[in-house]
């Protein structure tokens, strides 16, 4: 049985000018200890989805699906008892680390109230759990720095004391929303890297949410493309980079900056803007933007298509796409 | 040469390792206000001047040869002398004692005003903000109803009804003087509440009143010591503005509003009876506001317009 079944998972904001679908139906599962990374540009609908899954959303947005997770039901839960998962079982990794601290409070506090939130032990005992959880995700001088506020922290560092305190409970399911987006190019690895090794350390299964491709790589087992609000193409990480299916998920990957490209290359763009939740093409979401757009993508939204098992994509003409890549390009 | 070389190098490696550990001194947020509140000069003075005057106000009263209702200590209307420092009232009673006494009254009930006024705006302005939705439209209605009725009408009728006792007086003041914390209060949860830190409370399956006073609490601790600072300013000023209209505390207990309203008819003869509590009140609304600045100042290092 899988840690986490989400099936049909559907959220709608209610706004003046229309009910806006931020997540379209998206199914997945996650395994045990499996990491599964979910990208996609602003607005598709990745860390709506994760905020469903947690019920995290405001009480204006109407989230209908089944999510089942080690076998509870997480949407008809009493909100008393998703308060005993929430940061004890799943644990949910902030974007911004500047701000995601309580100024007042030192961060070694901070890391001890999660643990005596949730589990039976002494101050003592969680300040010292504290410490360890701070030398875990590599930080310096971690009795030192426990006894520090937010504001003597730089941003990498702070980011490192955020993972701590989401694995200070040994979660069973780590959400990282955009864990590195916030930081500087120069130390987003280096982050990846305490993520990666607490992730290790606790055996947590893993939803990393991201648009950064390239940061996945050595990371996940699985990519869930999401675009619109629905999941364009899921497959194992090496078929997302080697055989995808998806001019979405192709216009990602070419995106990303490249080591061997010739010296004066422009960085490709995927041309267009996100889509406008409120006025969807009636076809394919992306067909405005496409490169491979045919009359039928823009009539009617594709079907998931299973290109090998584990592997499913939504595109008409998936069957075509390396043909009409090599002849395009 | 060697051996006088190896320990150099050593001790410049003991050195670089320093450097690269933690180099400042940790400071907290609270040090650092504590600090800059030392910095700003005026508010020093002002808290050495409140301190000192509250202290006199028990202690003077205490070494006084006189007690402060004790008829006939002296001759009746004597102007300042050496017996009588601020001289007698028209029934001989000693007027520094009087005055003195009076402050311990006012800065009681300016006290217990200033604590039920925070206690109170702070609950409902933080509910108020974190809740919103009907919880706020409601509370918010009500506090802007007690904002603009006239206070001084209300406070009149109410110390009609329910008498003059310092205690009944300060809880009359202080059922008037919370919006004013409360709308503050309310203000800085709804930016709070909005806050990642918040929603990472939530992620972590914080309840609601958690959230509400261990995460966003303390960090509206600073505004809310200047506005309560503020308050004991002026609970001082309403408490003397109800006794000098008779409405306040009654006599015998003597307050410094009732020794100006014992004082008032003799202005032309004997203006220092009218002075010495006036002054006191001066000073101590003066001081508190200074300090009130001050501590704003310390809190929020962007706005300082001081040095």
């Amino acid at each position: 049985m899988a840690l986490l079944e989400v099936e049909n998972l559907k959220v709608v904001f209610p706004t003046d000018e229309g009910e806006v679908e931020a997540v379209n139906e998206i199914s997945f599962t996650l395994d045990y200890g499996e990491v599964l990374a979910v990208v996609g540009e602003s607005g598709s609908g990745k860390s709506v989805s994760a905020m469903a899954i947690m019920r995290l959303l405001p009480k204006t947005a109407r989230v209908t699906g089944r999510v089942e997770f080690d076998g509870k039901s997480l949407l008809e839960l009493p909100m008393k008892h998703m308060r005993r998962i929430m940061g004890n079982d799943i644990a949910m990794i902030f974007q911004d680390p500047m701000t995601a601290l309580n100024p007042v409070f030192k961060v070694g506090e901070q890391i001890a109230e999660i643990i005596e939130n949730h589990r039976d032990v002494s101050k003592r005992q969680a300040g010292t759990r504290a410490v360890e959880l701070l030398e875990l995700v590599g930080i310096p001088e971690p009795s030192r720095r426990a006894q520090q506020y937010p504001h003597e922290f730089s941003g990498g560092m702070r980011q490192r004391a955020m993972i701590a305190m989401a694995i200070a409970n040994d979660p069973k399911l780590l959400i990282a929303d955009e864990p590195t987006t916030a930081l500087d190019v120069t130390i987003q690895a280096q982050v990846m890297e305490a993520i990666k090794t607490a992730q290790e350390a606790t055996g947590a299964a893993m939803m990393l949410i991201t648009h950064d491709l390239g940061l996945v790589a050595g990371v996940a087992q699985r990519v869930q493309v999401m675009y619109g609000g629905r999941v364009f193409e899921s497959a194992p990480i090496d078929s997302i980079f080697y055989d995808n299916r998806n001019p979405y998920t192709r216009g990602l990957l070419n995106a990303l900056p490249r080591l061997d490209a010739r010296t004066h290359a422009k960085l490709y763009t995927i041309p267009g803007s996100p889509p406008d939740l409120l006025r969807l093409p009636p076809g394919c979401a992306f067909s405005p933007r496409c490169e491979f757009v045919t009359d039928e993508c823009r009539r009617s939204i594709p079907d998931f298509a299973e290109v090998e098992p584990g592997h499913v994509t939504r595109c008409h003409n998936w069957e075509s796409l390396p043909e009409l890549a090599r002849a395009g390009v | 040469m060697t051996d006088v070389a190896t320990p150099r190098v050593s001790e410049t490696a003991a050195v670089l390792i320093e450097a690269e550990a933690i180099t400042t001194e940790a400071k907290s947020w609270s040090r650092q206000t504590w600090e800059r509140l030392l910095h700003h000069k005026l508010a020093v003075v002002a808290a050495f001047i409140l301190v000192f005057l509250t202290i006199s106000f028990w202690v003077v009263p205490a070494l006084s040869p006189y007690s402060f209702d004790q008829v006939g200590a002296g001759v009746p209307r004597q102007a300042p002398s050496a017996k009588h420092w601020f001289g007698t009232d028209q029934i001989g009673r000693d007027l520094m004692t009087r005055v003195f006494t009076g402050g311990q009254f006012s800065i009681r009930i300016a006290a217990l005003v200033a604590i039920t006024t925070t206690v109170i705006g702070a609950v409902i302005g933080a509910i108020s903000g974190f809740f919103g939705g009907w919880i706020d439209a409601t509370l918010s209605w009500v506090t802007n109803m007690v904002l603009v009725i006239p206070a001084l009408v209300i406070l009149l009728v109410l110390a009609l009804r329910f008498g003059s006792g310092p205690w009944a007086i300060a809880f009359i003041i202080a059922a008037l003087s919370w919006p004013r914390i409360s709308r503050i209060v309310r203000g800085l949860f709804l930016s709070y509440k909005e806050q990642d830190f918040v929603h990472a409370a939530r992620a972590a399956g914080a309840r609601p009143g958690r959230i509400m006073f261990r995460h966003i609490l303390p960090n509206t601790f600073g505004p809310i010591m200047v506005e309560t600072t503020l308050n004991v300013g002026a609970a001082i000023i309403i408490e003397s503005t109800l006794s000098f209209l008779s409405l306040g505390v009654q006599p015998p207990v003597p307050t410094l509003g009732n020794l100006m309203n014992e004082a008032k008819g003799a202005i032309d003869s004997r203006a220092y009876e009218l002075l010495f509590p006036g002054g006191i009140v001066t000073m101590i609304s003066l001081c508190v506001n200074f300090l009130g600045d001050g501590l704003r100042d310390a809190l929020d290092p962007t706005s300082r317009r001081t040095r």
